[in-house]
């Protein structure tokens, strides 16, 4: 055969043909998508918002190059995947478990997504679980707390956060600290919103109640999305408790202050969960928000001991103009989980993936909240699950300096009362949160 | 006219949001932005009524059905977009407190909304019994043709009609932002109630609507307070599945 011009240029390019492919596999994606669903309207659409930041910066940071201890910070995209960039492809739940599915689904087999973070209200990471098991697409949770998410034995969800049965255990601690120091407590009331996570809350309260040795006056479930709550009010008026314990959602956590106050219902202290915490609580109740406990993951005096956090906090202030949210706290922990294994992994295939994640090993100078690190337990897909690990006598709890305790609120001096970071102080009554404790 | 308005929450959202501007704003006292509040949502009701529910009260059953919803979404998700999602609360009225009369105590400006309401009821009967544009509406809802033969403008009637419900959830919506916080989706389940409260009452009749309005109010609470509280808004809906059992017309519809 002739070389003839003509034919060389026939011979390179189906040359280049033949080794196109390959290289296109040799090459890892350029953009690795992780989908996101969170309540972005609807009843609770601020906390979502609140959520959303909080991913964005994470991915922001895997992205990006910073010196920081998380994970995938000092690098640049994915280094194993040659780079590869995260992408955050958001679906909006509208707060409610049918969208879960609908969201997840969408963003699996249309958006391509190889991940899934989210949905904060445990009932719609209930279901939104349900879809990814179906689908078989690895879901990394942090943001909802009902115990009973890492117990029905799913291969594909984990959840890198404690759950409410340690914090409700957390509360009761509380509880015997203040008892100690000459507060006397005999009766509680507990308060519920009836989905997946105030009912579970509700059930944990009325369990440690009885192991703790006080006495429930009153136990009350209602609908968060009630526009009156003065018969559940006067009821708790009835039982007159020495402590109400709250689980709510943010719209029926300024409904019941407004409440409270408005019928004067005052037991020696109201401990709660969740909705009290939320950012847009304290503007909205102003100084009624005062003297309320909340449990919190998180809070900004734990740079105190991790300047991670004020590094964290400092990007997330100049991004968003304000200070980084419990919300967006508990939502930046997930990216980093499930970026990691996709980058031991090497691969977005989902079963690596999982396998990665079962292997996931932070330590506690790689998050940003108060506990161990991440690292989950091969049954439950729990990270520090304290039940799971089993042996540990009740009321003890893994000694850890930053372990978190509630705070009285508005107590401007609250180190007397023996609480430690990563609870949450408010200190002013016009409404500005900080978090000295 | 029998067009469902399930925008009704989203007027009422609107309605507080004008009221807490008004506060925010110029430190207007949401008891004396009511008249504001009336006229803007009465000129938004026309104006809904002109260029969405007008349009297809010829087309088929199905788009009227549909026609509000669209707009109801319209309304809360620019909502969202102006204002974002946060809630906020209108903390200093001159309506506020508690009165104390020996163990029960009652909320001031609820009070002072309740005589509100009752008043407004009032005139809206009196305005649809008395004045002849009421007598009009009253006659287009009874019968449109012959209404038309009478030579009553039914379109007239309709946007007018229109209209005066969206004031009554504007008067609403500035009484209810002197104690409830204000969020683009506060209409919600409000909405939600009051359709119950007119289908109870009786479609067309605002006697009904007021009774049942009462009725619905107290079952709420006092079957929360003696019964259990998980179940109030299941006690109220149980009574108007039995009210429609008895009386599919509701308690005073025709």
């Amino acid at each position: 055969m002739a070389y003839t011009k003509g034919n060389l240029v026939k011979v390179v390019v189906s040359l280049l043909a033949l080794i196109g492919p390959a290289a296109a596999l040799a090459q890892a994606p350029k953009v690795v998508k992780i989908g996101a669903v969170y309540p972005l309207t609807g009843n609770i659409a601020s906390t979502g918002l609140d959520c959303r930041r909080g991913a964005e910066l994470a991915v922001d940071i895997i992205n990006g190059k910073y010196d920081m201890d998380l994970p995938l910070a000092r690098t640049e995209g994915l280094p194993n995947l040659g780079g590869a960039r995260v992408e955050l492809v958001f679906g909006d739940t509208r707060g409610e478990p049918k969208n879960g599915i609908a969201e997840v689904e969408r963003l699996v087999t249309q958006e391509k997504v190889v991940g899934i973070i989210g949905a904060y209200q445990s009932s719609v990471t209930k279901t939104a679980s349900q879809a990814t098991e179906r689908l078989k697409i690895p879901y990394v949770c942090y943001d909802s707390s009902s115990p009973t998410l890492t117990q029905s034995g799913y291969k594909y969800f984990f959840r890198a956060s404690p759950h409410d049965a340690l914090f409700a255990r957390d509360q009761f601690n509380f509880l015997k600290d203040m008892e100690k120091k000459g507060q006397k407590v005999q009766t509680i009331a507990v308060l519920y919103e009836n989905t997946e996570f105030g009912a579970n809350v509700g059930k944990e309260v009325l369990k440690l109640a009885q192991e703790y040795g006080y006495k429930i006056v009153e136990n009350i479930s209602y609908a968060a999305n009630a526009t009156d709550v003065t018969s559940e009010v006067g009821r708790l008026i009835k039982a007159n408790p020495d402590v109400l314990m709250h689980a709510s959602y943010i719209t029926d956590a300024i409904l019941f202050t407004k409440t409270f106050k408005e019928m004067n219902f005052k037991p020696k202290a109201i401990m709660t969960f969740a909705g009290y915490i939320e950012p847009a609580y304290l503007p909205a109740v102003k100084a009624d928000g005062n003297d309320i406990v909340v449990r919190s993951t998180f809070a900004l005096d734990l740079a105190k001991n991790k300047p991670l956090v004020g590094k964290v906090n400092e990007l997330f202030k100049k991004k968003y103009g304000v200070d980084m949210s419990e919300n967006a706290a508990r939502s930046f922990t997930a990216p980093f989980v499930l970026a990691d294994a996709i980058n031991r992994a090497r691969t977005t295939e989902p079963e690596a993936v999982v396998k990665a994640i079962q292997e996931t090993s932070f330590g506690p100078n790689q998050v940003i909240y108060p506990w161990q690190g991440v690292k989950f337990d091969p049954q439950s897909h729990q990270t520090g699950d304290v039940a799971a690990r089993g042996g540990r006598r009740p009321g003890a709890l893994p000694p850890h300096p930053l372990r978190e305790t509630p705070c009285p609120s508005n107590s401007s001096n609250s180190s007397s009362t023996g609480c430690s970071s990563g609870a949450s102080t408010r200190s002013s009554p016009s409404g500005s949160r900080s978090s000295g404790a | 006219m029998n067009i469902v308005n399930f925008a009704h929450g989203d007027f009422l959202m609107l309605s507080m949001f004008v009221s807490f501007w008004l506060y925010a704003l110029v430190g207007l006292d949401p008891l004396f932005s009511i008249p504001a509040c009336a006229l803007l949502l009465f000129a938004l009701g026309l104006l809904i009524y002109k260029f969405a529910v007008s349009r297809v009260m010829r087309g088929p059953m199905l788009a009227q059905l549909v026609v509000t919803f669209g707009v109801s979404i319209f309304i809360a998700n620019t909502a969202v977009l102006l204002w974002t999602p946060d809630y906020r609360l209108i903390d200093k009225t001159l309506l506020s407190g508690t009165w104390h009369f020996g163990t029960v105590q009652v909320s001031v400006p609820k009070v002072v909304t309740s005589v509100g309401s009752v008043l407004v009821s009032a005139a809206l009967y009196l305005f649809l019994t008395r004045a002849r544009m009421g007598k009009a509406i009253l006659a287009t809802e009874m019968n449109r043709d012959s209404a038309l033969l009478m030579g009553i403008n039914t379109d007239r009637v309709n946007a007018i009609s229109f209209a005066i419900g969206s004031a009554l959830v504007g008067i609403a919506g500035a009484f209810l932002s002197m104690y409830y916080y204000i969020y683009p989706q506060v209409g919600g389940m409000f909405g939600t109630i009051s359709f119950a409260i007119v289908a109870l009452g009786g479609f067309g009749s605002i006697t009904g609507a007021f009774i049942a309005g009462i009725l619905v109010g107290l079952v709420q609470t006092l079957g929360g307070y003696f019964f259990d509280p998980a179940y109030k808004y299941a006690i109220v809906f149980f009574l108007y599945l039995l009210t429609v059992w008895i009386r599919p017309q509701g308690l005073l519809g025709w």
